[in-house]
């Protein structure tokens, strides 16, 4: 599998999922920086978390024009994995490759800590080495991880089963006590209609490695390396 | 020419920081307020002297970024 991190001004998690990447494929991991045009022959293409642009405007808005994005979106045309992580998950939804919008927290506060989330699908190539309705323990640090959408496009998620994660207590119940932001349906990450574009708060890289304390996050990365091996 | 845009959510959309500031007032004994809604205002110099033109370029300024169209509306203001 052939990775790369694209790097805007501000991100801070892209060294991170480099480092997971790499454990996984045994690879290096491409660094590209936001003002390339052009990007390698590539399988997976990671938006890392951080605060692009300061979070100026909006998190993600000055990110999703920056140059390097029109290529990554002729990429996903042509099938090419992307997983926009936190901050990726923003511009993500910026560039409209994914409905709806990630809001301000509804607690107005910045979180920082492991949530439960509950698997809703494994049939896509960031999943598909989970078990359906899975709990596992990955980390969130966000302050805009609202996620919002219009009923339609809510109806249109679920119909589809395009919603990855939901967020969940200790038992997988989805409930509002298991809701640390005010997600909209505890929604945690979705995915594009193609299945090849997953957004996502929460942070795999977090927790992919025994010496973080976790290895929850592992099998996203195993499982696209299974998925989009070359 | 200047533009001044007021940048706002939508009726429905969750507004929690409008809610805090309308409970912070509430607390500072500022009576009679049904609600508060917080947005975004933002000011441009344009070099466009036909007003019609410079409005259609701040209006495709707010759809392309300045607004995110999902949970917010635009109101442009055009200033000779």
């Amino acid at each position: 599998m052939k990775a790369a991190v694209i790097v805007f001004p501000g991100s801070n998690c892209d060294r991170d999922v480099q480092v997971s990447i790499e454990q996984s494929t045994g690879k290096p991991c491409a660094m590209i920086w936001h003002k390339e045009t052009e990007l390698p022959e590539l399988d997976l293409i990671v938006i890392p978390g951080g605060f692009s642009y300061g979070d100026y405007l909006r998190s993600g808005a000055i990110a999703a024009h920056s140059p390097i994005m029109r290529e990554v979106k002729a990429r996903t045309d042509s099938g090419v994995a992307v997983l926009g992580i936190c901050n990726g998950f923003h511009v993500l939804t910026e560039t409209q490759l994914l409905p709806g919008i990630l809001m301000r927290n509804a607690g107005l506060k910045f979180i920082c800590r492991d949530v439960d989330l509950r698997v809703e699908t494994t049939s896509s190539v960031f999943t598909q080495n989970y078990a359906k309705d899975q709990v596992i323990r990955i980390p969130i640090a966000h302050n805009d991880g609202n996620y919002f959408t219009d009923p339609d496009t809510l109806k249109m998620l679920e119909d589809e089963d395009r919603v990855a994660f939901r967020y969940c207590d200790a038992q997988g119940g989805i409930n509002e006590a298991g809701n640390p932001n005010g997600s909209m349906s505890s929604i945690a990450g979705i995915l594009n209609r193609r299945r090849n574009i997953l957004g996502m708060m929460p942070h795999p890289e977090r927790l992919a490695d025994q010496l973080l304390g976790g290895i929850d996050g592992r099998p996203m990365f195993d499982g696209l390396v299974e998925a989009l091996v070359a | 020419m200047k533009a001044k845009i007021h940048v706002t959510f939508k009726e429905g959309v969750l507004d929690p920081q409008g809610k805090a500031v309308r409970n912070a007032l509430g607390s500072l004994g500022f009576d009679g307020i049904d609600r508060v809604r917080q947005g975004k205002f933002i000011e441009i110099d344009l070099q466009e002297n036909d007003a019609e033109k410079a409005r259609s370029s701040v209006k495709e300024m707010c759809e392309q970024l300045l607004a995110n169209t999902v949970i917010e509306n635009y109101a442009i203001d055009i200033i000779e």
